[in-house]
């Protein structure tokens, strides 16, 4: 090859890439880190199906979001913390947002995205205490953390005994992880206050094998189970609960222990089991039509399109919705439709999801409303419990989306935060 | 009696029913060590990959419709809607029989005479890859799968016992898992169906002369790798019963295939090469690790113990008995 061949065709390539930049920094890039593989893969695959919908569906009906496109490489976590850190590593160069989908990775890139300014929305799971905006800039958990779960959790169970449980066995099945153990501080001050006795029970990843633990659930009778668990640890749990007979209707799982998954194995002895949540169930909702419209009859479904309308692909739009309405919002403040990850803070910062915004983003009756303001990363705090019905296989939300227990969480938050910044010595914003 | 004695009895039940569990998938091990002396890695994603494969015979699935679907556009999910749990079995056993011959043919054959640790790396990444064409094949769901073992706990049992308490005392019967019982009435059946036919059979004599000695059962004119086919098509079918017991507790799903985690502490403790073992390992690793849960955990008031306690037991083996309980003895000549 002549030398002038070879300037030309390095010419060439300059300019391609230099084209390739160009387009790759004017769209708006949300990286997902996802798990379609390995243990947890049941749960992490409807729930990136619904993200990538919704991407798409934005894209495909308005343009993207401003007009610039939204760009969503998957990079594969496995659920293993140490991945997802390589992950975010791998993408964090002009990225808007990160959703970690792991309560380990999220503590890991806490100090990381701050320190990069890149924005971390953990929408429900995550460090509890990240909702004081105050000290965690750059970190979001809206619409509700563990510790209001937790109380709303607690909150159900005193409606269901007029206020009174005094003397009372709550016990916590929960994921040894970081996970599983946030909501065990709130669990023990409110057991001070409302006179509860709290039994612990972690099960080890990934929870395939708990029969020990339901042996001693079934010899201490605690009148009330709670589960924080996650993929396979769910679906063992509710199949030993119904094993050993433990009413159903007092086995109460977190958000990310109700999903149609979880109960299916367990059959008819799952009927009954309650599960708190943010989001409906079900695929009649606007945005629903939309996706089918503008997606999946054109056959670009993520997956096999199967997860449609449940519990976790309804999470995963939820989740992505916020994340596109922190975009728009700082577009709107910036007065630009080139945001930077810096300006998409202040959106997410600013975002105010009441109840005309939802039913105009097709979302009606779909989530509480929620806002986030400087102070406050966590939204609203609202949950609302659910219950199996093994019969007709679906969920039926049982309550009103409810408030946990302010008195508590907000100074336990108080304490974490403040403790948090002392160490890392940040100072406090928002003043 | 008194109700921590009745506890303490149920506890110790349900420690070794729960290692008969850990036994079905150990004994799939032990089969294929002894004969060709690799350790299978794989034996996990077997016992996965054959419970994939039975929910969809069940289930009529066509295997790989989402690849098929996305290349050609079209929209094939099912052949037929459901097919009898009996027929779904033997179309199971056929595949693991298929599985067995191609890794023998695509991966074994080419691996004669190479050190162990080869053939183990080589099983390696048979796992890796077989876990990825399940996945294609089947699709990650979560799957229900039934095939008419009744599980739960068993009610008679609670009704007999709970009048065996001293008067006056809560108790509520003892509690065993009627899927436990039968998969110990499965394990039984096995070992000894294994036994007879290794000892009755012209083609189980044959099985135990490789196992003893490569070089001495080729030279009396045994084929060594219709031997390693038979073998592994043996562990794919006891792969496949671990697969049916525990898919029937959990679903079947990819973290299924991490049940090989808990056949090693059985292994090491009851020896690579004993099927009688791997039951008496089985036993002993899950009565151990039960009662280190509920007594020692509760003790120290800690929990989620079991999981290396089994590897401590293991341990503790290892350093007296190296060969396992049942292990063959290594004597080394210089």
């Amino acid at each position: 090859m002549g030398l002038k061949k070879m300037m030309v065709g390095f010419l060439g390539s300059v300019i391609a890439i230099g084209g390739f930049l160009e387009v790759a920094t004017a769209d708006l890039k949300f990286p997902m880190l996802v798990y379609r593989t390995g243990a947890y893969a049941p749960n992490g695959i409807p729930n990136a199906d619904g993200f990538v919908d919704y991407y798409k569906m934005i894209n495909a009906r308005d343009g993207g979001i401003g007009g610039e496109k939204i760009v969503f490489p998957e990079c594969e976590t496995g659920y293993k913390t140490q991945v997802g850190v390589e992950c975010y590593e791998k993408h964090k160069e002009n990225a808007m947002v990160f959703q970690p989908m792991s309560t380990g990775i999220t503590y890991q890139l806490i100090p990381k995205a701050s320190a990069d300014g890149v924005t971390v929305y953990s929408t429900g799971y995550g460090r509890t205490s990240a909702k004081n905006g105050k000290v965690f800039k750059w970190i979001f958990n809206a619409p509700a953390t563990y510790w209001d779960g937790a109380s709303i959790a607690v909150r159900h169970i005193l409606k269901q005994n007029m206020g009174n449980i005094k003397g009372k066995k709550i016990a916590l099945v929960y994921h040894n992880s970081a996970y599983g153990k946030e909501p065990i501080r709130t669990l023990q001050v409110l057991a001070k206050k409302h006179g509860y006795k709290l039994m612990l029970l972690p099960v080890d990843h990934p929870g395939q094998e708990q029969k020990a633990t339901w042996l001693k659930i079934r010899k201490q009778r605690p009148n009330y189970v709670l589960m924080w668990g996650w993929g396979v640890m769910n679906q063992v749990a509710i199949k030993q609960a119904s094993s050993i007979k433990f009413p159903m209707e007092n086995f109460i799982g977190i958000w990310w222990s109700g999903s149609e998954n979880d109960v299916m194995p367990a059959g008819a002895g799952a009927h009954g089991y309650k599960a708190l949540t943010f989001n409906a169930p079900g695929d009649d909702y606007q945005v629903h039509k939309d996706i089918k419209k503008y997606v999946h009859d054109k056959g670009q479904a993520s997956g096999d399109g199967s997860h449609f309308g449940t519990v976790l692909y309804n999470r995963g739009l939820f989740q992505a919705m916020v994340q596109v309405e922190a975009a728009r919002v700082a577009q709107k403040i910036h007065g630009t439709s080139k945001i930077t990850p810096a300006m998409y803070r202040d959106g997410m910062e600013n975002v105010d999801l009441n109840a005309k915004r939802m039913e105009e983003l097709g979302f009606k009756n779909f989530a509480p409303p929620f806002k986030n303001t400087c102070e406050n990363h966590g939204g609203s705090g609202l949950a609302a419990v659910q219950q199996w019905d093994a019969k007709a296989k679906k969920w039926n939300m049982i309550t009103e989306y409810m408030y946990g227990d302010a008195e508590v969480v907000d100074k336990l938050i108080a304490e974490d935060s403040t403790k948090y910044a002392k160490e890392q010595k940040i100072a406090m914003r928002c003043n | 009696m008194s109700v921590e004695l009745l506890n303490f009895i149920e506890t110790v039940i349900n420690g070794l029913m729960s290692g008969i569990m850990y036994s079905l998938v150990a004994l799939g091990f032990v089969l294929i060590f002894k004969a060709s002396g690799v350790f299978n890695f794989a034996q996990g994603v077997f016992a996965l990959f054959a419970a994939l494969t039975l929910v969809g015979f069940q289930t009529g699935q066509v295997p790989f419709s989402h690849l098929i679907n996305e290349l050609f556009g079209t929209n094939f999910h099912n052949w037929y809607p459901s097919l009898h749990s009996f027929f779904a079995i033997i179309l199971t056993i056929i595949t693991m029989i298929v599985l067995a011959w191609l890794i023998e043919k695509l991966v074994l054959k080419h691996l004669v005479n190479q050190e162990p640790i080869i053939l183990f790396m080589a099983t390696i990444g048979l796992a890796f890859v077989l876990e990825g064409v399940g996945d294609l094949m089947w699709g990650s769901d979560v799957k229900v799968l039934d095939v008419g073992i009744p599980s739960g706990g068993s009610e008679w049992l609670e009704k007999t016992t709970v009048g065996w308490a001293s008067e006056g005392s809560e108790y509520y019967g003892m509690y065993i898992d009627v899927l436990n019982v039968w998969a110990t009435i499965i394990a039984v059946i096995l070992v000894t169906a294994l036994a007879l036919f290794s000892q009755y059979t012209k083609t189980g004599r044959a099985l135990r002369a490789v196992a003893d000695d490569h070089q001495a059962a080729l030279s009396v004119g045994i084929s060594l790798r219709s031997i390693w086919v038979l073998v592994w098509a043996i562990s794919g079918f006891i792969a496949m019963v671990a697969g049916i017991m525990w898919g029937t507790e959990s679903g079947v799903q990819f973290s299924l295939s991490l049940i090989a985690l808990k056949a090693l502490p059985v292994l090491i403790l009851g020896g690579f090469t004993s099927i009688p073992g791997a039951i008496i390992g089985g036993l002993l690793i899950g009565l151990g690790e039960k009662l280190a849960e509920i007594y020692i955990g509760g003790l120290l008031d800690i929990g989620a113990i079991e999981n290396w306690f089994a590897y401590f037991m293991a341990l503790v083996f290892l350093l007296f008995r190296p060969q396992g309980l049942f292990g063959d003895k290594i004597i080394e000549r210089v």
